[in-house]
C-alpha cells in the first residue's frame, strides 16, 4: 500500500509553525535563574515534535538540524546541562531559521541550508563537551543488535533459541505465540515448549506465564533479525541464540566498511554543493490558507443550522395549507427564522475569530531585541490575550502595531540613567492590551517613557505648514499632528524606527480597516495609542439615513449625535463653508446632497438633520433628511465589482433588494476639504 | 474489524497515523493526549493502542502505567512511538508495561508491518 504523504503536509506546516511560536515564546518566557521545567518541557516537546513530524514527512533537512537542537534541549531538561543566555540567543537564532527553513520547503523552494549548518555545527561543538560517556552509552541502546547482524551462517545448521520468558511478560500485552509465528515464517520451526514450572492447577495464577520453549529455526536469515523478533522482550525474558553447526564448512561474511566510507563521503559533497548555491530570500510569508477552529464554535455552528432546518420545516408545513387564520403562525415563523438567521450569522462570524495573542505573541521577541540593540531596559506587559478578533483584521494589524511598538520603545521610552534622573524605576514597561468595546477592539499600546513633546511636534508643525503660528489649539490636536503625511520629529532618524514609513502610514493602514487611532500623552509620564477595530470587515452596523430618494449607511460607531439645527448658531466661514457652533465646538457641515449630486427634499438646514460623525479625530455634520432604522449589513466591495469612488467605503443590498453605498467618513472629509477648520476650537483652550 | 486508539498530539502525525490504519480497514480513534486517550480508554475497550511518548497534560510512559491499572488493559498491546535519540525512553515504557516500540520516522508500511507483529 502507498500512501501519499504529501496530504498531510499542510497541517504539518502549521503544527511546526506553531510549534516554533511555542518554542520562541517559551525561551522568552525563561528566567534564567529560576527555570522552570515545565517551560523547558514545552520548548522540548515542540523541537521533538517538529523532528518526528519532519523526518516522517520527508524533510531530512529540517529533521537532521532539529535532532541537534532536541539533544541538547533534552540535556538541559533532563538537567545533565545548563542554560544560559548564549544558549537562549542560539536557540533563537535556530528558531528562526527554522522557520525560514519551512517557510521555503511550504513554498516549494529549494531550502537555504547555510545558517542551518553554522548552527547546527556550534550545536555539535556544545554537545561535544562533557559527557560524552553518555553519548556513546545512548548510541549502544539505539542499535541492540548491531552484532547480532553480523552474524551470518550460510552452512548446514540450525538456529537454537531458548526462550525463558518471565511469568510477567503477558501483563506487558507481548504474546509469546505471536513471536512464534513471526519466527514460523522466516523458516522451518521445531517447536518444543517446557512445562516444568507449572504449578498446581489450584496454584495457579492465570495472568502468569510458566512455559519455556526450545526452539530449532532452520533459516537462510541471520541472528540479526531473530533478535528483532524478540527485541520487545529482551527485557522480559532470558534469551539465548546460538548457531548449531551440523557442517564442517562455516563461513563468516561481515560487510565492507569501505563501502560505508564511500556513501559518506559522497554525501558530503552533495550536502556541499546545496550550501553554495545560493537562493533567493524567502518570501514574506505563505498565506494560511486553512483556519483552526475550537469545537465549541462548530458544535453551535451545527447546533444552529439544526434548528434552522427545524423553522425551514415548519414553514414548510404552514405554506402546503395555509389560510388566513394561521397568518399569526407565520409571523411567529418567520421571527423564528429571523432569529436563526442571525444566530447562525453570529456563529459563522465567531469562527473567524481568533485570539488577539496570535498577534501580541510576536512582541515579546521584539522587544527583547530592541531593547538589547538600543540598551534599554524594558518590560513587556500584555493584558486581554484572548480577546476574539477577525483573522483578516488580525493579519493587517500587524504591521502597524509592530511600528508603534518600535516607536514607542525608541522615542517613547528613555534610558536606564535619563530614567533615573527622572526619578523613574530605570525599567521602562511597555503594555500591550486589547478589549472589548461594544461592537469593536480596542487595542491600546501604553508606554511609561517621557510622553510626546508637543512644543517640538508644533514648531515642526508650522515649519511644514501643517498649521499657523495662530492658530489656537490644544495639547491633543497638536498631537494628533504626528498622524500625518510627512511628519516625522526624530532629529536623527534612528536605525530602530523612522525608516520610511510614518505615522501617517500607521493611520491609513487603519483606516483601510475601517477603524481609528488616537494618541493621548502626558509629558514625563508617558503616551498611549489607542487603536479602535470593528470586529469583522465583512459586517458592519450601520444608520441608514435618507437624502432624497437615495438611501446611504452610515458606519454606527462613527456617529457621535443627531441634532436639529439652530440657525442661530450656524456661521458662514466663507469657501462656501458653514459651520455649527454646538456647545465649544465648531462643526463644519457638509451637506451630502451636493456632495452626491441629488434632491433633498428640503435645502433649508432647519428642516433636515445633523448627524454629527466623528472621522480621524474630527468631527463633522452631514445634513440628511431623515433618520432611518439601524441594521447589520453585509459589506460588499465596490473596488471588486466596480471601482474605487471616493467617500464611499462599500455598498451594500437592502432588504428591499436596493443597493445603498455605505459612507466613508474620514474620505468625505477630505473630499469636501476642510480639513483645517476641523482643527478649530470654539472660544480658549476647551479640552 | 480490530480497534486501534491513537493517541499523538501532533495532528500531522495521527492524521497520518489514522489514515493508514483506517485505509487498512482498522477502527481508529484518535486522542490528542495521554489524558484524553485515557478517558476514552475508560469507557469502550480496543485491541491496540498506539502512543507517542511526550506529549502535554499526560505524557504516553504515564498513560502506559494508568491503562496497565485499568482492568480492561491489562493484556492489551500498547506500542509507543519513539524517536531514536529517546533511547532510554523505550526502556522506560518498557518499564511501565508498554509491549513494544515503532521508532520515528516510519512510513506508512512500517506501521502496519509493526502493527501485524501484535495484531492478527
Amino acid at each position: 500500500m502507498s500512501i501519499d504523504l504529501s496530504q498531510f503536509h499542510q497541517v504539518f506546516f502549521e503544527e511546526c509553525f506553531e510549534g516554533l511560536d511555542v518554542m520562541e515564546n517559551g525561551l522568552l518566557e525563561l528566567d534564567l535563574d529560576d527555570i522552570d521545567s515545565e517551560l523547558i518541557n514545552s520548548v522540548f516537546r515542540a523541537a521533538h515534535s517538529i523532528k518526528g513530524g519532519s523526518g516522517t514527512f520527508g524533510f531530512s533537512s529540517v529533521a537532521d538540524f532539529t535532532h541537534v537542537l532536541e539533544t541538547l534541549l533534552d540535556d538541559i531538561r533532563s538537567e545533565k546541562r545548563t542554560m544560559d543566555k548564549q544558549g537562549v540567543d542560539l536557540f533563537l537564532l535556530s528558531v528562526d531559521c527554522l522557520r525560514q527553513l519551512l517557510h521555503q520547503l511550504h513554498a516549494k523552494e529549494e531550502p537555504d541550508l547555510d545558517q542551518a549548518n553554522q548552527l547546527k555545527l556550534k550545536f555539535e561543538a556544545i554537545l561535544a563537551i562533557g559527557l560524552d560517556g553518555e553519548v556513546a552509552e545512548v548510541n549502544d541502546v539505539t542499535d541492540v543488535n548491531k552484532d547480532d547482524k553480523l552474524e551470518v551462517h550460510d552452512g548446514i545448521g540450525y538456529w537454537e533459541i531458548i526462550f525463558k520468558p518471565h511469568p510477567e511478560i503477558v501483563q506487558t500485552g507481548n504474546e509469546p505465540s505471536r513471536l512464534l509465528k513471526q519466527l514460523a515464517v522466516m523458516g522451518e520451526l521445531d517447536v518444543e515448549a517446557n512445562i516444568e514450572n507449572l504449578p498446581d492447577f489450584t496454584a495457579l495464577d492465570p495472568e502468569l506465564l510458566f512455559v519455556k520453549w526450545t526452539l530449532k529455526l532452520r533459516t537462510k536469515e541471520n541472528k540479526g533479525a531473530i533478535s528483532e523478533i524478540f527485541e520487545w522482550v529482551v527485557d522480559d525474558s532470558d534469551i539465548t541464540i546460538t548457531w548449531i553447526d551440523e557442517s564442517v564448512i562455516q563461513e563468516t561474511i561481515t560487510e565492507n566498511p569501505k563501502d560505508t566510507a564511500d556513501n559518506i563521503t559522497s554525501i558530503k559533497e552533495n550536502s556541499e554543493n546545496k550550501v553554495t548555491k545560493k537562493v533567493s530570500k524567502p518570501k514574506a510569508s505563505v498565506e494560511s490558507q486553512s483556519i483552526r477552529v475550537a469545537t465549541d464554535k462548530v458544535d453551535s455552528l451545527i447546533n444552529m443550522v439544526g434548528e434552522l432546518v427545524i423553522t425551514q420545516s415548519m414553514l414548510g408545513q404552514l405554506g402546503k395549507d395555509f389560510s388566513m387564520e394561521r397568518v399569526h403562525r407565520l409571523q411567529e415563523g418567520l421571527i423564528q427564522l429571523e432569529h436563526n438567521t442571525r444566530e447562525l450569522q453570529e456563529s459563522v462570524m465567531r469562527i473567524r475569530m481568533l485570539p488577539i495573542s496570535f498577534s501580541f505573541n510576536r512582541f515579546p521577541r521584539l522587544v527583547r531585541d530592541l531593547s538589547h540593540t538600543l540598551n534599554k531596559k524594558i518590560d513587556l506587559k500584555l493584558s486581554g490575550e484572548n480577546t476574539e478578533l477577525d483573522k483578516t483584521v488580525m493579519e493587517k494589524i500587524g504591521d502597524p502595531m509592530v511600528h508603534m511598538v518600535r516607536n514607542s520603545l525608541d522615542h517613547g521610552i528613555e534610558t536606564p540613567d535619563v530614567r533615573k534622573a527622572a526619578g523613574k524605576n530605570e525599567t521602562g514597561t511597555l503594555t500591550l492590551s486589547a478589549y472589548h468595546q461594544g461592537g469593536n477592539i480596542i487595542i491600546e499600546i501604553n508606554d511609561d517613557g517621557a510622553g510626546l513633546n508637543t512644543q517640538k511636534i508644533k514648531e515642526k508643525a508650522i515649519e511644514k505648514g501643517l498649521i499657523k503660528e495662530s492658530d489656537n489649539l490644544d495639547d491633543d490636536k497638536i498631537n494628533d499632528l504626528i498622524f500625518q503625511p510627512g511628519f516625522s520629529t526624530a532629529d536623527v532618524i534612528s536605525d530602530v524606527s523612522g525608516r520610511g514609513v510614518g505615522m501617517d502610514v500607521v493611520r491609513r493602514n487603519i483606516t483601510e480597516l475601517s477603524g481609528t487611532v488616537e494618541v493621548k500623552s502626558v509629558p514625563g509620564e508617558g503616551s498611549t495609542f489607542k487603536i479602535r477595530l470593528p470586529l469583522t470587515l465583512a459586517i458592519l452596523d450601520g444608520q441608514l439615513v435618507r437624502v432624497g430618494k437615495e438611501i446611504y449607511i452610515l458606519p454606527l460607531v462613527s456617529i457621535v449625535e443627531s441634532i436639529l439645527v439652530d440657525e442661530e448658531f450656524v456661521n458662514n466661514v466663507g469657501g462656501g463653508f458653514e459651520v455649527l457652533r454646538l456647545r465649544e465646538e465648531y462643526i463644519p457641515i457638509i451637506k451630502l446632497y451636493d456632495v452626491f449630486g441629488v434632491e433633498p427634499d428640503s435645502r433649508k438646514l432647519t428642516d433636515g438633520l445633523l448627524v454629527v460623525v466623528e472621522g480621524e479625530n474630527k468631527k463633522v455634520g452631514f445634513i440628511v433628511d431623515e433618520l432611518m432604522e439601524q441594521q447589520q449589513v453585509v459589506i460588499k466591495s465596490l473596488e471588486a465589482n466596480f471601482q474605487k469612488v471616493d467617500g464611499v467605503s462599500g455598498a451594500t443590498i437592502l432588504g428591499d433588494g436596493t443597493v445603498a453605498m455605505i459612507l466613508d467618513v474620514p474620505g468625505l472629509i477630505q473630499l469636501s476639504g476642510i480639513q483645517l477648520i476641523s482643527n478649530l476650537k470654539a472660544g480658549n483652550n476647551a479640552a | 474489524m480490530s480497534s486501534i486508539l491513537a493517541v499523538d498530539d501532533s495532528a500531522s502525525m495521527r492524521q497520518m497515523v489514522s489514515f493508514t490504519l483506517k485505509g487498512a480497514g482498522f477502527d481508529v480513534t484518535e486522542a490528542n493526549d495521554g489524558q484524553q486517550a485515557l478517558d476514552i480508554a475508560k469507557t469502550r475497550s480496543f485491541d491496540l493502542v498506539l502512543s507517542d511518548v511526550n506529549m502535554p497534560v499526560m505524557d504516553g510512559i504515564t498513560l502506559v502505567k494508568n491503562l496497565r491499572n485499568l482492568g480492561d488493559y491489562k493484556f492489551t498491546p500498547i506500542l509507543m512511538l519513539t524517536t531514536e535519540s529517546a533511547g532510554d525512553k523505550k526502556g522506560e515504557g518498557k518499564a511501565a508495561g508498554a509491549t513494544g516500540w515503532i521508532v520515528k520516522p516510519f512510513n506508512p508500511d512500517q506501521l502496519l508491518k509493526t502493527i501485524k507483529r501484535v495484531l492478527d
